[in-house]
């Protein structure tokens, strides 16, 4: 990572009120690629007999990771927002695990982003979520 | 004609309150993102309270995309499971004491779930009802519809797939 993107990707989340209430962590971008973090917490838990992490916590990092994957593109003029995001899980989160999401932007035109993810917990064997979305391209204006 | 004579209302309404209740207030991620159901006989409308730390772009601002996608999940889960308990409730079988006391039922799972964002969420309250298009042994299809002004503009709607719990009743 050059320092721009290193800046650019602790800024990423500082600007997110929401990515930092969940305290996600940027760990790589750049590229049309990121990687981000959702440490286990159990106020996100869904199945309180389980301790499992509720989807829609899932969902949320899945859509910051795509929506930094769109921003850090080389083609990418700045700003983003979710057309449409397709969620797809495979297997309950292993409570106590941070989650760690992958998000590529495989393909960018002037006015549409696609973006595939996909979300392991500490057995990265086993995907514990995949996504395919489509995201808005937008000029530099906010994030 | 003779009969039971109908039940008192006030003892239907605590029933139906305290298992809607036990349902909603077991789940800390439900109560984290300040999502609240009410209940209008069988109906179910889930209200997101607006808070600063739903925010996804704090320049136009808007609501986060992913805490839209979690406001519908979680009305799809609890409406589904609503509409799968209301037999047990209505006979009594339903035991809410032991729900709040912590032994919640086992809820669908999400297998997947297709957001589709119609406009940008505005920092105010939220509102989303459910309708289960179809509901079998085992596989359930939930559509839900998220408004905040004004009911006929959407701003965003999601359709989900849940794979129906293994219970023995």
């Amino acid at each position: 990572m050059t320092d721009k993107h290193t800046k650019m990707a602790a800024q990423f989340v500082a600007n997110i009120p929401h990515a930092n209430a969940l305290g996600m962590t940027v760990s790589e971008i750049g590229e049309g690629k990121a990687v981000m973090a959702l440490p286990y917490n159990s106020d996100f838990i869904g199945d309180p007999q389980t301790g499992v992490i509720h989807g829609g916590a899932v969902s949320a990092l899945m859509d910051t990771c795509c929506g930094a994957a769109v921003m850090c593109h080389p083609s990418s003029p700045g700003g983003t927002a979710t057309i449409d995001l397709r969620i797809d899980y495979m297997r309950a989160a292993t409570p106590g695990q941070t989650l760690t999401t992958t998000a590529h932007c495989y393909h960018i035109t002037r006015s549409v982003a696609f973006v595939r993810a996909i979300t392991t917990d500490e057995d990265t064997t086993l995907p514990v979520a995949t996504a395919t979305g489509a995201f808005t391209v937008e000029g530099r204006r906010g994030v | 004609m003779t009969g039971t004579p109908p039940e008192p209302v006030q003892i239907v309404k605590q029933r139906r309150d305290a298992a809607l209740t036990a349902l909603v207030q077991g789940v800390p991620y439900i109560k984290w993102l300040g999502i609240e159901f009410e209940r209008r006989g069988d109906e179910l409308t889930a209200v997101l309270g607006y808070d600063d730390k739903l925010i996804g772009n704090p320049f136009l601002p808007a609501l986060h995309g992913g805490v839209t996608a979690a406001f519908l999940e979680v009305t799809a889960i609890i409406s589904f499971s609503w509409v799968m308990f209301w037999d047990e409730i209505e006979d009594g079988r339903f035991d809410a004491q032991s729900l709040v006391e912590g032994q919640l039922p086992r809820l669908p799972k999400t297998i997947d779930f297709t957001v589709d964002y119609l406009r940008s969420g505005l920092p105010r309250d939220a509102y989303a009802r459910a309708v289960i298009n179809r509901s079998g042994r085992r596989y359930a299809s939930v559509h839900v519809e998220a408004w905040q002004d004004n009911r006929d503009r959407k701003y965003a709607q999601a359709t989900g797939h849940f794979l129906m719990p293994d219970r023995e009743v």
